[in-house]
């Protein structure tokens, strides 16, 4: 070897391949201004629809006068369900198994509802035609708070539904009710709570919230007449599934469907739904013969496209005195406000809620969610969370602190004394999952010295003494959390979406030249796949990551995916693209074989090819061995290298951590500060450092944001007060803490390269962490449980409730 | 969010600006920063058919001294008005408070004039001239005349601009040397109208509080001048009886509506909060 040949370290390094803070190479155009994203396109006469919508929450459509509209200059078409009706589209099915109306079909049932669509030669002239279509409403009582939607008069607000008792999730017990879920054992709960020392009880409500991508949900959609294609570009974070659900209700033949996800500026799932503009747009586009532009403003996102959460969870825990539960029961009150649009996969109406027994080990568990509809927009979606997991995670994390408050425990000491023990995974836990591993108690005791969590309480203590000596006025609280995730949705066994197993897919192709292309089934919206999708491929099969080009988001080109949401690209995509890489490996491997003149079984992998066993001079490079793959492979062996792996997990991953919030409250204003905030995330393998801990900082942003006063809230009448960014809380880096993060790897055993996902994981952590340090700044003062979301003013209001103010 | 159509001028000179406002009438509206009506056209909250752009007018623009009186252009941004060493001498507040105004891509925009003239009970500026005992001058077809900024407000988005005249500078005697001032506010972030804010510009004499002025924003439909809370501090020491009778007498005057910032009752507490913390701080600034 002579001093040019590259050490170990400098081939492993050339690779950047997982392990490596690689630099985003999506951000070479992010950063320059570069990027596609759909309202970028600009198509040869192309037309712009926009939205007449509802003013009302809840009223009947008496008339809809599009005269005066269709007389403003460049108004060429105002569609309404009248329209849609003659081709079958007024309503359309939800990813929840109800159905929705595209546009109103003879009354509205939230405020801002879709009612005509306007087509025009601008946006300008289709927003001065919106504002011509009069439309003539009967106003109804508005059902708004979800606590009186099964009351026996409350107002009806489905009528498609009259008669109905049965919906596709089972019985309906009133007509404002969509579903009951129930999972667990009943009887062998109550029993525990008939014989336990302590129970606690309590209303935890996660509010109204929406994802506000900083980029709005838009498309562009083009019918070709000529080859009776439709292409559809849109900001979608399941393009495929985009596909199908058009083929299944346009009855557009799927191979004629084109549909693109170009760049993404963000989803938080508000983009894995389908909405009333992309029927609109097509629907125009079919008619017109023209390409049609719909795009979204602010405040129609936040109060029209898919909103979060909305549950209300009454948490019950039985418990021993000494602190070890016994038996977990919730209930919860679901609204899903007008349609069940909910974006879960078919089978679970409330997502994986029953994953709600946490990091701990409950011998029994109940529960039950009652899906309710009211006069609000549709949505619960997994506004960055996989299906419900962080309400649940925020609801037996809440209660976690309110059973240590009664027991008189420590909130970090009365989860170490229930969490699940490294030895008990696999864990079958009593609502169902089966966890694939885990070491809780590392994490969580790494966290509390990293912290110094004696010494704060210590603080804590001094500080509360000198309170109640009027010394100060402000008062401390330590927000624990401890959150275990499910996500990688998931195995065929319990997973769909319309009756497609949420499997994921991957296709590499290897090039002559030892480059290649790799293809998924996933669709990056900010995560960069494109950066650790191409570090997989590098430590798979030894080609440099730089080499890899990654694509994604086109239905032509890209193998059928189930998109991305809910941490499950790593999970499944990510298990794809290792599977995919270990085909081309085992063929490589052949070719290697046959160049080398000695049996496969004599071969090696060493970092970027084989080497004969005991022969470490005798080497073919991956790169070699891809030329070698388009000239001259074994007699019988087809020519080439490329491999496409579609993969249905066995199970799903369960990334964890341990999270603590520090934070003082004035208690005259109701001003906090964050003193520290640090986040330690088990995801398992971690592909790459940088991009996770960019993950954690966006995530822990958006639970700053949820917990500390970002709401959809509406009053009374049905209107929304947070309808813009003027009063829906969208933090800016001024208010935004200091965030401090953390790991331990415990990896996947049952998946390829044992990644778990983390996506997800800062907000579902993230959330309970804020609203514990807000309750457990005030709990000395005696109060259990302060509701979300914990701004200025409703923090001053838990201090002279308490009597802390006067 | 988009506008309906308009028509936009952009004149040369103050005489062909107030030319176009009065000729057009009730259908146009001046156009400074459009940080307040910009977005209320793109709601179709206002559709005004024709907007005049004073960023033509050269005129309109500058920070001068004139003896005892700073004379400040309505079209002067804030921004101009932090990097302006005049300002940062003679009247530190004006800094102060608009530092708290938005963020700097807002005030390379917004202008003074444009604050002050709009009339909306959440623009931190209006409080502050009224604290401070500024004059605007006012110019329209029949001439000009100067009103006194606590004469100017007569609700929300009302004022004493008659139809067709401009706001074209604001006059503002210089403070006392030594003089303690504030600009507290209470904002839920970054860009968002107050909670609840107070200015406070004091005099000190043997320890006693001599002169003092206190201003309150967005506490009612209008700006607000706390005079018996001002009269309640002069002559004390402000010891804490003192500050609490005045923040009792400032909560005394406040109206606010309840929004998303907070119920009433929440506002005018922390609008007594703010009064008395302005007050400490000023009094800690005071020579």
């Amino acid at each position: 070897m002579n001093d040019m040949t590259p050490t170990r370290e400098q081939r492993e390094a050339k690779l950047e391949g997982m392990g490596c803070k690689r630099k985003r190479v999506e951000d070479i155009r992010f950063t320059q201004g570069k990027g596609n994203y759909v309202d970028d396109l600009k198509l040869p006469g192309m037309l712009h629809g926009d939205f007449v919508r509802s003013p009302h929450a809840h009223a009947r459509v008496k008339k809809i006068d599009d005269t005066e509209a269709l007389k403003v200059p460049g108004v060429l078409a105002v569609i309404t369900a009248e329209t849609l009706k003659t081709v079958n589209l007024a309503w359309m099915p939800t990813l929840a198994g109800d159905v929705q109306m595209v546009l109103a079909d003879g009354k509205v049932l939230f405020q801002n509802q879709e009612v005509a669509f306007v087509v025009a030669t601008d946006r300008y002239a289709a927003d001065d035609g919106i504002n011509k279509v009069v439309v003539e409403y009967e106003p109804l009582p508005p059902l708004i708070d979800p606590f009186k939607a099964m009351d026996k008069d409350a107002p009806v607000l489905r009528e498609d539904l009259a008669g109905k008792t049965t919906g596709v999730h089972g019985p309906r017990k009133h007509h404002n009710h969509v579903f009951e879920w129930t999972v667990g054992d009943k009887d062998l709960t109550d029993a525990a709570f008939r014989k336990a020392e302590v129970t606690i009880k309590e209303m935890i409500s996660y509010h109204r919230t929406h994802p506000s991508p900083l980029e709005t949900c838009q498309c562009v959609c083009s019918f070709d007449k000529i080859r009776g294609e439709l292409t559809i570009w849109g900001t979608f974070q399941a393009p495929h599934v985009i596909r199908t659900v058009v083929a299944l209700i346009a009855k557009i033949p799927e191979h004629k469907i084109h549909v693109i996800s170009p760049d993404i500026g963000g989803g938080f799932g508000n983009k894995v739904g389908a909405y009333p503009g992309y029927i609109c747009a097509a629907v125009a586009s079919i008619v017109t013969g023209k390409p049609v532009k719909w795009v979204e403003d602010r405040i129609e996102n936040l109060t029209a496209t898919s909103f979060a959460r909305d549950y209300h969870m009454t948490t019950e825990i039985a418990s021993t005195k000494e602190g070890k539960v016994t038996g977990l029961r919730v209930h919860v009150l679901a609204d899903h406000g007008a349609f069940d649009a909910c974006a879960d996969p078919s089978k679970w109406p409330a997502g994986f809620f029953n994953i709600v027994t946490g990091s701990y080990d409950f011998p029994t568990a109940h529960l039950s969610v009652d899906g309710i509809y009211t006069n609000k927009a549709l949505g619960g979606v997994a506004y960055r969370c996989s299906f419900r997991v962080t309400e649940a995670a925020y609801c037996i994390e809440r209660a976690m602190d309110i059973l240590a408050q009664k027991l008189n425990m420590d909130p970090a000491e009365l989860r170490l004394k229930n969490f699940i023990k490294p030895e008990q995974f696999p864990y079958h836990s009593a609502l169902g999952w089966e966890y694939d591993s885990g070491d809780y108690h590392t994490a969580m005791r790494k966290m509390m010295e990293t912290v110094d969590y004696a010494g704060l309480r210590k603080e804590q203590a001094l500080l509360r003494a000198a309170f109640k000596r009027g010394e100060t006025r402000e008062i401390m609280g330590l927000g624990v959390s401890f959150f275990t995730e499910i996500v990688g949705a998931g195995p065929s066994k319990n997973c769909d979406i319309l009756g497609i197993a949420m499997f994921d897919s991957c296709e590499i192709r290897l090039h002559p030249t030892g480059a290649g292309i790799a293809r998924v089934g996933s669709k990056s919206q900010g995560q960069g796949h494109e950066t650790t999708w191409a570090q997989i491929i590098a430590t798979e099969i030894g080609i440099p990551a730089d080499d890899i080009m990654v694509e994604e988001g086109n239905t032509d080109t890209a193998p059928y995916g189930l998109g991305t949401y809910g941490s499950r690209s790593t999970p499944v995509a990510g298990a794809a693209i290792a599977m995919a890489a270990r085909k081309i490996k085992a063929k490589a491997q052949m070719i290697a074989a046959y160049k080398l003149e000695v049996h496969e079984d004599d071969l090696e992998w060493d970092i970027d090819g084989f080497r004969v066993k005991g022969l470490p001079e005798k080497t073919m490079s991956m790169k070699d061995i891809c030329w070698a793959a388009y000239n001259s492979v074994p007699p019988g062996m087809e020519p080439g290298l490329e491999a496409v792996s579609y993969y249905d997990p066995p199970n799903m991953t369960y990334p964890f951590g341990a999270y603590i919030c520090v934070m003082n409250i004035d208690v005259d204003t109701g001003v906090y500060k964050v003193r520290r905030f640090y986040a330690l995330d088990d995801c398992g393998t971690r592909i790459n450092p940088m991009i996770i801990e960019g993950q954690v900082h966006g995530g822990l942003t958006e639970a700053f944001a949820i917990a500390m006063g970002q709401e959809i809230r509406y009053d009374a009448d049905g209107n929304v007060v947070t309808g813009s960014f003027m009063d829906f809380f969208m933090p800016t880096a001024v208010e935004t803490p200091h965030w401090e993060t953390d790991f331990t790897v415990t990896p996947s055993p049952h998946h390829p390269i044992g990644a778990k996902g983390v996506g997800e994981s800062p907000n579902v952590g993230g959330v309970p962490a804020f609203s514990n340090a807000v309750n457990d700044a005030f709990s000395f003062l005696g109060s259990t449980h302060i509701q979300m979301p914990h701004d200025y003013w409703r923090n001053w209001k838990a201090a002279k409730d308490l009597g802390a103010v006067a | 969010m988009i506008p309906g159509p308009f028509s936009y001028h952009r004149p040369a000179t103050l005489a062909d600006a107030v030319k176009l406002l009065s000729t057009l009438g009730d259908e146009a509206r001046p156009l400074a920063g459009g940080h307040s009506l910009v977005p209320m056209m793109k709601l179709r909250l206002a559709s005004p058919e024709h907007l005049v752009d004073l960023h033509g007018i050269a005129g309109l623009k500058g920070i001068r001294r004139d003896g005892n009186t700073i004379v400040i252009g309505a079209m002067t941004t804030q921004h101009e008005l932090l990097a302006s060493d005049e300002i940062g001498k003679s009247l530190p507040i004006l800094d102060e408070t608009a530092l708290l105004i938005a963020d700097p891509q807002v005030r390379y925009r917004g202008t003074i004039g444009g604050n002050v003239a709009n009339g909306d009970p959440g623009n931190d500026m209006p409080a502050l001239m009224m604290t401070l005992g500024a004059s605007y001058r006012l110019e329209g077809a029949s001439g000009a005349r100067e009103v006194a900024a606590a004469e100017f407000y007569q609700g929300a988005y009302f004022t004493a601009l008659e139809p067709g005249e401009l706001l074209t500078s604001i006059s503002i005697p210089v403070p006392a040397t030594g003089h303690g001032y504030a600009y507290e506010k209470l904002k839920r972030k970054v860009g968002d109208y107050a909670t609840a804010a107070a200015a406070v510009v004091l005099t000190m004499a043997g320890g006693k509080v001599a002169t003092c002025k206190i201003g309150l924003t967005n506490l009612s439909e209008t700006p607000l001048l706390a005079e018996d809370a001002a009269k309640a501090v002069i002559g004390t020491s402000l010891d804490p009886a003192a500050l609490k009778i005045a923040a009792a007498a400032a909560v005394a005057i406040m109206s606010p509506a309840a929004d998303a910032r907070g119920p009433v009752e929440y506002r005018k507490h922390v609008g007594g909060i703010m009064v008395t913390r302005a007050l400490q701080r000023a009094v800690g600034r005071a020579s």
